[in-house]
């Protein structure tokens, strides 16, 4: 049998605390990766899967030691006489980072840092690295090869950056590429395209490859053998299918749950009656107004939605879409350039100054990042306390009390009051966040990707939370995200956004099968699966009929990405709004019929 | 977007420094607002000044009415605002000069003084900005923080004070006083200007230094640093193709804003080293309470100050590829 | 902070930061108690001799007029160090309610503010101190609303940066969405997050106020006859240079050793604060 390629024994890596005590942030660690064999290292934030990585490049960040030993080919950790993994870099092993936005030189040309290594290392002459970078964008399936590296990385999409990166780890051909999380930052339906020329020339080049992640559905499809990490040690290692199907270690069991959340204390309540929320015909956006009553930037275009008393509607779009900027239009941080936010049937004024305190009362706001929403000057005792003596007037022992109650609701000690908001966790500062809100006793809370900064593991219990609040309190909740398993998860309702329009929205159990608009399907498709063959069934985009057309607002805003536009239909005018039989409403020229056909 | 063609190129940043050009153009004219506006509030006014105590209301009506100083401040103001313009500020109060002759004859001096320390200093603040931003956190980064930390806090005072007492006074090597010669020869340039450049240099050198440092650090925290030495790149070309090619921005800023600095020290240092410039000039019309020559003198700093600054903006503008297509 | 929260503090300090803390806490306490200790009154002949050297009746020998240096010194610094105080504190209060106006306020005001400041600040500090003593004079409180003024314009520019940047954080979006006015945004909210920057850039101001003044002082246009800071004792023993007198280097030495010192404490509280 061929030696290991990749063999790491005993792994420590160290950092200093603030206090001068040391923390091992990687424990004895150790694996081997056979040659040409995709490793995936698994686990959520702190579990040192990207530490792991890095050291395999003999690369720790700064104040961090590296111990034990790591041999990569005939490089090692300490050189030893032989080639250090350090030598290595760039050359002979090499990385693609999380974010390419941020990884690639902002002041240079995109083509000269993909060579880069190629030079510097002396693996080929400039223009034939050059040739080999186009040939290699053409391979990841990126635009205009030839001339694409020519820009500038501002002037290029995350997904584009993303491959662009990949060609240059690529370009000095390693034995050996580590990729860290590289589709983390990009949108759903970006991914698949990545994750797709990835896979391609992984396996064109034969190289090694090691996939950080914390997305077992995505590194299903990219690896081959799963290593399983959980602050800094293994738990367990195994072959893809095996780790997926029958999971040996129960930390593998709780994070395959969590990858796919069911809520148990779902219960959808019918809406019955008037809606208590209801947004309508919205249009929004930020910058100066122009005489037609345009934002300079539009953002939402014509946007509707209701919220039944206690009911939970989901708005999900990817970055772009405007699904937050719906939510400060409700709370009155934004006031829209037409359309109306009514609650209870009575309209509410378009900003903030011409709210009464009780409309504010009754409309809660809870952002996404809880390092942010919560003022780390005060302590959760006032952050609480400041809402209820605002909005009720509670003081003293009752409002000591009342704040007890709020942290038992939300499954914090009561003993939390008098901590600063820096001391805690990130899932106990998303739980006090919500627990902000339901100070106010508010009847519809808007959550803006609240569970979206969260480990798979601590959002599952957050989602559990809201589900059990709005089933014992009957809040209501206009729940945004990115992420239409979690959508699907807690509401009742669907609501789809793209580019600031509304195409789609419906019961949730209509997207459970089509016909669906293009865009939904899309978005639904494009979510890998807990399965290996999932990647290779995702049918590529086929033909994009418009592909070259810009979007326009007198058109069907999805037009230029859509496989079933029609030409003399969807490039004249904008899409109607049918109601299909499964009572969904879909903004689209197709037909029920023909689109039931398309997707079926 | 990429392939625009090489005039449609430029069109961009131009507009980017016309706008900043203009934006210069309505400070400085705000500014030339403050200074006439605070200069004109003086308790007695100019022709006071020039009678004195003794004189009769007639005597003193009729020069403030031969001064102009009987119309309104607004008239006045945009008349001394046209003298600026075009180069003619006025009639010095007390030298019976024209404003522009005295300034003629002074900045020169200044500006070869501002020009040597900021050849001087320049260079020596990379070197100390660079060393310390790779070394950060170490030996060698400590102790030139420490250093610069206090070169940043001395006066000018105790620094020339100091370099007069050794150079001048023990070792008898330099003058005290800035005299330079007709006709110099080059040793006698350098000996003349070397206390006043050093004086001047230490708090250049150390605000400089230090801002560069910083604008350093700042870049070699972002992403693309270790992206950069994930691939294998060399310090040496770390920090000077991939970190100083985005530091540009901060960078000329500092400058801009050091040689700023630098005004505030001549008033000292040409004042110690009884070096003929502006900024001592400036000092004498202050204690002689000559207004037009004062304000003459700070429009002039300000103006040389928001070119200094326009000069940086464009100098940024032109180094970020996201600016430049702007 | 509690005291035994700035004791620690202090402990940990670097080596560099405990001399800087040492110098501060040696001016506070001469600036209070000199007078009371000088062992002769400020304005005395008290020596036959100009510009004496050290010797044990005159620790610092004597100045151009045979005065004791030491007990001049030690009502200099109270000057120099007190008004600096003072002035430091009128800029930082008015520049930083200035910034918390412009960060919650309506865009008008900010944009008002912002572009009254930016002209301010293209005027160079010495240069408009300058034009300010020339316009008004120099006496003891009109020279410190002019420093003061002065350096407004820099601390609104690093309030209001951070003002700005903390009134877009959510939980000021949430505060806002809740209802709460502006004053409770503008102190609530916003104010205690910026006090540990600030802090810092006060420190720094000060710096460059006490450096402003000695330098004013120095070319007699700061403080005038009979008080004296520690600027006015260099200018006025300015024909000792040429002897090297103790009278012209002892008080410049004094306020670099005061510079310097708040420098190097600054320096080590906000680098730990930043771990």
């Amino acid at each position: 049998m061929e030696a290991q390629h990749v063999d790491v024994r005993n792994l420590c890596v160290t950092v200093r605390r603030p206090d001068g005590s040391d923390l091992r942030i990687v424990d004895e660690v150790s694996f081997t990766i056979a040659r040409g064999e995709v490793l995936a290292l698994i686990g959520e934030s702190g579990s040192g899967k990207t530490t792991i990585a890095l050291a395999l490049m003999g690369y720790a960040r700064s104040g961090a030691v590296i111990s034990g030993d790591i041999t990569v080919g005939d490089a090692t950790l300490g050189g030893n006489g032989k080639a250090s993994l350090a030598a290595q870099r760039g050359h002979r092993i090499t990385y693609v980072a999380q974010s390419a936005a941020a990884a690639f030189n902002p002041s240079r040309r995109v083509i000269e840092q993909v060579i880069e290594p190629a030079l510097i290392h002396g693996t080929a002459t400039a223009a034939e690295a050059r040739a080999h970078a186009v040939a290699l964008f053409e391979a990841l399936a990126l635009p205009d090869p030839a001339t694409i590296g020519s820009r500038y990385p501002h002037e290029l999409s995350g997904g584009q950056l993303q491959r662009l990166m990949a060609a240059m780890a690529l370009i000095t051909r390693p034995d050996l590429v580590i990729f860290d999380e590289p589709t983390t930052a990009l949108d759903v339906t970006t991914q698949v395209e990545v994750l797709q020329a990835f896979r391609k020339v992984v396996r064109e080049q034969g190289a090694t490859g090691v996939y950080v992640s914390h997305d077992l559905a995505v590194v299903a499809q990219m690896a081959d053998q799963i290593l399983v990490l959980n602050r800094g040690t293994v738990r367990e290692r195994n072959a893809v299918r095996a780790v997926l199907e029958t999971p040996a270690d129960d930390y593998t069991k709780t994070l395959l749950a969590a990858a796919r959340p069911v809520i148990k204390a779902a219960a959808p309540i019918t809406a019955v009656g008037k809606p208590l929320l209801s947004i309508e015909g919205i249009n929004a956006g930020y910058g100066p107004v122009d005489r037609n009553g345009r934002a300079a930037h539009p953002v939402l275009t014509d946007v509707s939605l209701q919220i039944g008393r206690g009911a939970a509607v989901g708005v999900i779009g990817e970055s772009g879409s405007g699904k937050s900027t719906v939510a400060r239009v409700v709370a009155g941080l934004l006031a829209p350039t037409a359309g109306t936010v009514s609650l209870d049937g009575q309209p509410l004024a378009a900003s903030l100054k011409g709210r009464t305190r009780e409309e504010l009362r009754r409309i809660q706001i809870v952002f996404q990042n809880a390092d942010v929403a919560l003022n780390p000057a005060h302590s959760v005792g006032e952050i609480l306390g400041r809402v209820l003596r605002f909005y009720h007037g509670t003081s003293g022992a009752a409002l000591n009390s009342r704040v007890a109650e709020l942290l038992d609701l939300i499954k914090l000690p009561a003993a939390i009051a008098d901590r600063r908001c820096d001391e805690l966790s990130g899932g106990q500062k998303q739980r006090v966040n919500l627990a902000r809100a339901l100070a106010a006793q508010p009847d519809v809370i808007l959550c803006d990707e609240v569970t979206s900064a969260l480990d798979t593991v601590v959002r599952e219990a957050i989602l559990e939370l809201l589900a059990e609040l709005r089933r014992d309190l009957g809040v209501a909740y206009l729940f945004i995200s990115h992420d239409i398993a979690t959508v699907k998860a807690l509401c009742d309702e669907i609501v789809v956004l793209y580019k600031g329009t509304r195409v789609e929205s419906g019961l949730r159990d209509t997207y459970a099968a089509p016909p669906f608009h293009p865009y939904t399907d899309l978005l639904i498709s494009s979510v890998p699966e807990l399965r290996t063959d999932w990647l290779s069934g995702v049918g590529s985009q086929g033909k994009v009929p418009f592909a070259h057309l810009p979007e326009s607002a007198d058109l069907c805003r999805f037009l230029p990405r859509c496989p079933v536009a029609i030409a003399g239909r969807c490039d004249v005018s904008l899409p109607p709004l049918r109601t299909m039989a499964a009572g969904n409403a879909v903004l689209c020229h197709r037909t029920e019929a023909e689109l039931a056909g398309e997707f079926a | 977007m990429s392939g625009a063609s090489p005039v449609s190129r430029w069109r961009g940043p131009a507009r980017l420094v016309a706008k900043r050009t203009g934006l210069a153009l309505v400070t400085l004219v705000l500014v030339s607002a403050v200074i006439f506006t605070i200069s004109g509030l003086l308790p007695g006014d100019a022709a006071q000044e020039v009678l004195g105590q003794g004189a009769t209301p007639e005597q003193f009506a009729a020069l403030r009415h031969e001064m102009g100083l009987d119309r309104p401040a607004v008239v006045r103001y945009f008349e001394w605002l046209r003298g600026i313009a075009i180069g003619d500020p006025g009639q010095s109060l007390v030298a019976n000069k024209p404003v522009a002759d005295i300034i003629s004859e002074r900045l020169p001096n200044t500006l070869i003084l501002a020009g040597l320390t900021t050849l001087f200093s320049v260079p020596i603040a990379f070197l100390v900005g660079i060393a310390s931003a790779v070394t950060r956190g170490q030996a060698t980064d400590r102790a030139l923080n420490i250093m610069t930390l206090a070169m940043v806090a001395l006066p000018e005072f105790l620094v020339a004070t100091i370099a007069v007492l050794v150079f001048s006074v023990k070792l008898l090597w330099l003058p005290s006083i800035t005299i330079v010669p007709q006709d110099p020869t080059l040793g006698e340039f350098l000996r003349a200007y070397a206390m006043p450049v050093m004086v001047l240099g230490v708090g250049v050198i150390a605000q400089l230094g230090r801002m560069i440092r910083a604008a350093i650090i700042a870049e070699l925290d972002r992403p693309y640093v270790e992206m950069a030495r994930l691939k294998g790149v060399s310090p040496r070309r770390l920090i000077f193709r991939h970190v100083l090619p985005n530091a540009v921005g901060p960078i000329v800023n500092s400058m801009a804003l050091s040689l700023s600095y630098l005004f505030g020290g001549a008033i000292i240092v040409e004042t110690i080293f009884s070096y003929p410039g502006l900024a001592s000039l400036m000092v004498n019309a202050v204690t002689s309470r000559d207004m037009p020559l004062l304000q003459a003198c700070a429009m002039v700093f300000c103006a040389t100050y928001l070119l200094l600054v326009l000069i940086a903006d464009t100098v940024a503008i032109l180094a970020n590829p996201r600016l430049r297509q702007g | 902070m509690s005291v035994a929260g700035i004791i620690r503090g202090a402990r940990r300090l670097p080596l560099s930061g405990k001399i800087g803390l040492a110098l501060v806490i040696f001016w506070i306490i001469v600036a209070v108690i000199g007078p009371f200790i000088a062992p002769y009154p400020p304005g005395s002949f008290a020596n036959e001799e100009v510009f004496a050297g050290s010797s044990r009746q005159f620790w610092l020998g004597s100045d151009f007029l045979g005065r004791d240096v030491l007990s001049r010194l030690l009502s200099g610094a109270r000057f120099t160090v007190g008004l600096s105080v003072v002035a430091v504190a009128i800029a930082a209060s008015i520049g930083t309610g200035f910034a918390l106006t412009a960060a919650v306020g309506p865009r008008w005001v900010d944009e008002l503010l912002s572009r009254a400041m930016d002209t301010l600040i293209s005027i160079p500090s010495k240069i408009f101190a300058l034009v300010l003593v020339a316009a008004f004079g120099s006496s003891l409180v009109l020279l410190t609303l002019i420093i003061a003024i002065t350096y407004v314009p820099g601390n609104f520019r690093i309030a209001r940066s951070l003002a700005v940047g903390l009134a877009r954080l959510d939980y000021v979006e949430v505060a806002r969405a809740r209802g709460e006015g502006r004053l409770h945004l503008a102190l609530v909210e916003v104010l205690p997050n910026m006090i540990k920057p600030l802090f810092a850039d006060i420190g720094l101001r000060f710096v460059f106020i006490v450096l402003l003044l000695s330098g004013l002082s120095f070319l007699g246009l700061g403080l005038q006859p009979p008080d004296a800071d520690l600027g006015s004792l260099v200018r006025e023993n300015t024909s000792g240079l040429a002897e090297g007198a103790l009278a012209i280097i002892a008080p410049a030495v004094a306020i670099a050793s005061l510079t310097v010192g708040v420098n190097l404490l600054i320096d080590a509280a906000t680098q730990g604060k930043a771990h």
